[in-house]
C-alpha cells in the first residue's frame, strides 16, 4: 500500500459565497473492540449543500453518520451545530436538532401504511389515530417536496424506491434540516437512482444539507457539492467542486492504491453447451414465479442475469442447483437431465453453487475453513481431515483468504474472506469436477480490495472454459463481466443483449419492466 | 338428554373463558412487544395462591385480586430483567418461570391446603334478563370480572389499532430497529407492556382462585391453562377481540368433561374427555401454524428476538 493517507487535494474552490455551516465534526474520535472506527476526523456540512463521504466498507463511513444523528456518541471530539455545541445522547436528541438519518437497511415497519411509519415517534401526535387527517397532513409534507406517495399504501407492498421515498419523507415530516443518506443508490434501478437525484436537489434547494454516504465513484461526483474521503477510520482527502473530480484519484484516496476493477472480456471461443434450460416455468400458490425461461450457457461463458431483487433470481439459481423441481421445463447440467433429481444429481454433474446468502445457505458458520470444505468432499463416515488439509492450506493461499489457518471458524471471517472461502469451495470441485458455476451477489457487501479478488477468480473460472452464470442486482458488476445479458423481470426473460453492446439505459429499463423487447 | 345441561356447559365455558381472556390478553400484549413470556402457567399458578392467601387474611375479595395482579406483574418483572435488560434467552427464562412459579405456589399454598375463601364473587343480577331462556344464563349470569374482561378486550383492540401507543407498540413487536431509530426506547416499551402483561395474567389466575376454584389444589387449580392460554394467542392471531371467541370455545371443551359426567354419558371414557380441550389446542396449533397460515400474520415480526443496537 503506497503511502498517502492525510492527503489533502485542493479542488477548485467552492463558489465564492459560502452558505453557513449547518452541522460540523471535529477530532471525531470511535472505538469498537479492537477496531478504531473513527480516529479524530473532522467534517461539515453547509446549508443547502451536498457533502459525500466517500469511502470502501469499513472505512468509517457509517460510524461517522451514526454519531452525527446521535445513533452513536463518540469517544473524544465535538459536534457544533449552527456554531453551537450540542451533544447527542440519542437518534431523538439528533431529530431535535433537526438531523436524521436515512438508513441503507430502511427502518420502516413494512406491516404499516406510509403515514403510520412516517408519524411513528412523532412527538405532536394525539393519543388517539385520526387515519384521515395524518394521511393527509404526511401528503402535505411528501408534495412540498415534489416526492409523490401515497400515504395510505402499505409499506410491504411499495417498491425499494418507494420506500426510500417514504424515508425521506419521514425525516422532512420531522424536520429535519440535516438528512445523512447512507448508501442510498445501493438498492436503487439506474432510473430510481435519477428520481432520487431530482429529490435530493429539491431539498438542497429548499435550504436543506444532505450527507451522502457511498462507495460508487460515478454517481459521488454526479451529486455532490464537496466530499470527504474516509480510509481505516481516517480522513485521506477533501475534494470540492461538483464535476471536476478525477474520479481515479478519488479511488486511490479511497484505496490508497491504484484499483483496476473493470476485467478483460476476452473474446474467448465458447465452446459446448453446458447448461440448457428449456421453458421452465415455477408456479407458487398460483403466482407464476419463474415462466417460460430458455437459455444456455457455454463452456467458457459467462451469462448474467440483470434484474431488481424479487423477480425471480434466487428461484431461477435453487432451481438450477436442484434445490426446487420447477412445475413445467427441463434443466440439463453437462448433456445430463438433472430436473426433479435433486442438488446431489446436479452436483455430480459438475454444478458449483455460490448462493446469495453466504453464511445461511454457503457456509456452515460455527464450522472451521476446513470442516466446511469437507462439506462437498469427504464421503466416508469417518471425517478425514488430515489428507484435506494440504489443499485447504493451498486454497487459503491461492484464493487469497485473510484467515490464521484453515481451523479458523467461518462466522469470525470478514464478508469478503468468506466469500472467498465459498468461491474456493466450489471452485475447486468437490463429488465432480465444476464445469458449470452458479453465482449470486459474489461481491455484494464486499470492500473494493475484496470485490476485485473475486471478480478475478470468476474471470480465472472463465478462461479455465468453466460455464459461468452470474446472478447480480448489482448491474455494473454484470455490465462489466458477462458475455452475455438476461435481464429478469417478474419471473421472465425480458431483455437479452451481448455483454460488449449492453446499454446501461436499456438494460435499466428492462429490469424496471418498461422494456419488453425479446420477451419470451 | 336435557338441553339445561348444554346451557349450563356454555355459560360455564363463558366463565372460564373469563381467566383465559385475561391470561391470553397478558401474553398478547407481551408478545406484540415482541417478548415471549412462557411463563404464563408459574405466573397464573403464583399469583392464584397470592390473591388466596391476600383475600383471606383480609377477607376482601378485591385485595385479593390486586395482590394477585401485582405478583404476576412482579413475576413479570423478573422476566422482563432477565431477558429486556440482560438479553437472557425468552424461552429459558419463560420456562424457568413455570418451575419457579410452581414451586413457589406450592410452597405458598402449603398453609391453604383444604381451606376454602370466605367470600367469593357474586354474579351480577340484571333482573328479567337473567331468565331469557338460553341466553339469560350464558350471557347475563356472570360477575363484573368477566364483563369487564370481554370490554377490556374490546377496548385492547381499539389500543392496539387506533392509539398512538398501540401504534408504538405494535412497531416495537414487529421491528424494534426502527422504534429505536425514531429515538423511543425499545426497552422501556418491552418491560412496560411484559409488565402489564403479567399483571393481566396475575388477575386472571386471580379471579380464577377466588371466583370459580374457591379452594387450593395446588397445580391442579391451574391445569394447565396458562398453556391453553399461550395457544390461543396464536389462534386468535394476535387479536384481542378473536380471543373472546376463542377462549369461549376451549373454555366449552374444558367444561365438556364435566358435563358430561354429570349426565352420566360413560360411553366415552371421562379420561378422554379431559384430554379434550389439550387435543384441541394440539390440533389448533398445528392446523394453524403451518407455513402461510392467515393466521400468522398477525405474528409480531420480532418475537422472540432480544434488541440489541447494530454495532459496526
Amino acid at each position: 500500500m503506497t503511502n498517502t493517507s492525510h492527503e489533502v487535494v485542493k479542488g477548485p474552490h467552492h463558489s465564492g459565497d459560502a452558505a453557513p455551516i449547518a452541522l460540523s465534526a471535529h477530532s471525531i474520535t470511535k472505538r469498537f473492540p479492537g477496531v478504531l472506527a473513527n480516529d479524530s476526523v473532522d467534517f461539515d456540512v453547509r446549508t443547502g449543500e451536498v457533502h459525500t463521504l466517500l469511502g470502501e466498507n469499513g472505512a468509517g463511513k457509517s460510524t461517522l453518520a451514526a454519531m452525527l444523528c446521535g445513533l452513536y456518541q463518540p469517544d473524544s471530539g465535538y459536534l457544533l451545530r449552527n456554531g453551537q455545541q450540542i451533544s447527542l445522547s440519542s437518534p431523538r436528541a439528533g431529530l431535535q436538532h433537526g438531523i436524521a438519518m436515512v438508513h441503507q437497511h430502511f427502518r420502516l415497519v413494512e406491516r404499516f401504511s406510509v403515514a403510520e411509519n412516517v408519524v411513528l415517534g412523532s412527538r405532536n401526535l394525539s393519543f388517539t389515530l385520526n387515519r384521515k387527517s395524518i394521511d393527509e397532513k404526511v401528503a402535505a409534507v411528501a408534495e412540498s417536496y415534489g416526492l409523490p406517495i401515497d400515504p395510505s399504501a402499505i409499506v410491504g407492498d411499495l417498491s425499494v424506491g418507494q420506500r426510500q421515498r417514504v424515508e425521506i419523507v419521514k425525516a422532512l415530516y420531522q424536520g429535519a434540516e440535516i438528512l445523512l443518506l447512507d448508501e442510498p443508490t445501493a438498492v436503487l434501478v439506474p432510473a430510481e437512482v435519477e428520481k432520487l437525484f431530482e429529490n435530493v436537489h429539491a431539498m438542497t434547494a429548499a435550504g436543506k444539507s444532505i450527507v451522502f454516504i457511498s462507495h460508487k465513484l460515478g454517481e459521488v461526483v454526479e451529486i455532490s457539492d464537496r466530499v470527504t474521503v474516509l480510509r481505516g477510520g481516517r480522513v485521506t482527502g477533501h475534494v470540492s467542486g461538483r464535476g471536476s473530480t478525477d474520479t481515479k484519484e478519488l479511488a486511490r484516496l479511497m484505496v490508497g492504491r491504484d484499483i483496476n476493477l473493470s476485467t478483460q472480456r476476452a473474446s474467448h471461443a465458447t465452446g459446448h453447451e453446458v447448461l440448457q434450460i428449456r421453458e421452465v416455468s415455477l408456479k407458487s400458490e398460483g403466482v407464476d414465479i419463474l415462466s417460460h425461461i430458455t437459455f444456455n450457457v457455454h463452456e467458457g461463458e459467462m451469462v448474467g442475469i440483470a434484474g431488481v431483487a424479487g423477480n425471480g433470481q434466487r428461484e431461477l439459481a435453487d432451481t438450477i442447483a436442484g434445490l426446487i423441481s420447477p412445475t413445467t421445463g427441463t434443466i440439463s447440467i453437462g448433456g445430463n437431465m438433472t430436473t426433479d433429481r435433486g442438488p446431489i444429481a446436479a452436483r455430480e454433474h459438475g454444478l458449483a453453487y455460490v448462493p446469495e446468502d453466504r453464511l445461511g445457505m454457503g457456509l456452515v458458520p460455527s464450522m472451521s475453513i476446513l470442516d466446511n470444505l469437507l462439506l462437498t468432499r469427504d464421503r466416508h463416515i469417518v471425517v478425514d481431515r488430515a489428507s484435506v488439509r494440504p489443499e485447504a492450506n493451498r486454497l487459503i493461499e491461492q484464493f487469497e483468504i485473510k484467515a490464521n489457518d484453515a481451523d479458523h471458524v467461518a462466522r469470525k471471517l470478514s464478508g469478503g474472506n468468506a466469500q472467498k472461502v465459498l468461491l474456493a469451495r466450489e471452485l475447486s470441485g468437490g463429488r465432480a469436477a465444476t464445469k458449470l458455476l452458479v453465482v449470486c451477489s459474489p461481491t455484494r457487501g464486499l470492500d473494493v480490495g475484496a470485490i476485485e479478488t473475486v471478480r478475478r477468480l470468476l474471470d480465472d473460472a472463465r478462461s479455465a472454459g468453466q460455464a459461468i452464470l452470474l446472478i447480480s442486482e448489482d448491474l455494473d458488476e454484470i455490465m462489466s463481466l458477462a458475455d452475455r445479458i438476461l435481464v429478469l423481470y417478474r419471473g421472465a426473460i425480458v431483455h437479452e443483449t451481448k455483454g460488449e453492446a449492453a446499454q446501461l439505459a436499456t438494460v435499466g429499463a428492462a429490469m424496471a419492466g418498461l422494456n419488453t423487447e425479446g420477451a419470451a | 338428554m336435557n338441553s339445561n345441561i348444554w346451557v349450563l356447559t356454555s355459560a360455564n365455558a363463558v366463565t372460564i373463558a373469563t381467566t383465559l381472556i385475561l391470561a391470553a390478553l397478558g401474553a398478547l400484549f407481551t408478545e406484540r412487544a415482541g417478548v415471549l413470556n412462557l411463563g404464563v402457567e408459574g405466573i397464573l399458578l403464583t399469583s392464584a395462591i397470592s390473591s388466596f392467601l391476600a383475600a383471606d387474611s383480609s377477607g376482601s375479595i378485591w385485595v385479593g385480586l390486586a395482590v394477585g395482579a401485582a405478583v404476576g406483574a412482579l413475576l413479570a418483572g423478573v422476566h422482563a430483567t432477565l431477558t429486556v435488560v440482560l438479553r437472557a434467552n425468552q424461552i429459558v427464562s419463560g420456562l424457568a418461570l413455570v418451575i419457579f412459579g410452581t414451586g413457589l405456589a406450592n410452597f405458598l399454598g402449603k398453609p391453604a391446603e383444604g381451606k376454602t375463601v370466605a367470600t367469593i364473587i357474586k354474579p351480577m343480577t340484571f333482573g328479567p334478563l337473567t331468565r331469557i331462556p338460553v341466553l339469560g344464563p350464558i350471557v347475563f349470569e356472570h360477575d363484573i370480572i368477566t364483563y369487564g374482561t370481554i370490554a377490556l378486550a374490546i377496548g385492547s383492540a381499539w389500543y392496539l389499532f387506533r392509539t398512538r401507543p398501540g401504534l408504538e407498540l405494535r412497531a416495537v413487536g414487529d421491528d424494534p430497529a426502527t422504534v429505536d431509530a425514531q429515538g423511543l426506547s425499545v426497552a422501556r416499551i418491552r418491560i412496560r407492556y411484559t409488565l402489564l402483561g403479567g399483571a393481566l395474567i396475575g388477575l386472571g389466575g386471580s379471579w380464577l382462585m377466588l371466583a370459580q376454584s374457591a379452594a387450593w389444589h395446588q397445580a391442579a387449580t391451574t391445569n394447565g391453562i396458562g398453556w391453553i392460554a399461550l395457544a390461543l394467542v396464536v389462534f386468535a392471531g394476535w387479536h384481542p377481540v378473536r380471543l373472546i371467541f376463542g377462549a369461549v370455545l376451549f373454555g366449552f371443551c374444558l367444561r365438556l368433561p364435566f358435563t358430561l359426567q354429570a349426565e352420566q354419558i360413560t360411553f366415552i371414557p371421562s379420561a378422554f374427555m379431559q384430554m379434550l380441550p389439550y387435543v384441541a389446542t394440539l390440533i389448533a396449533l398445528i392446523a394453524l401454524s403451518r407455513p402461510g397460515s392467515k393466521n400468522l400474520r398477525g405474528a409480531p415480526k420480532s418475537l422472540g428476538n432480544p434488541f440489541v443496537r447494530d454495532e459496526r
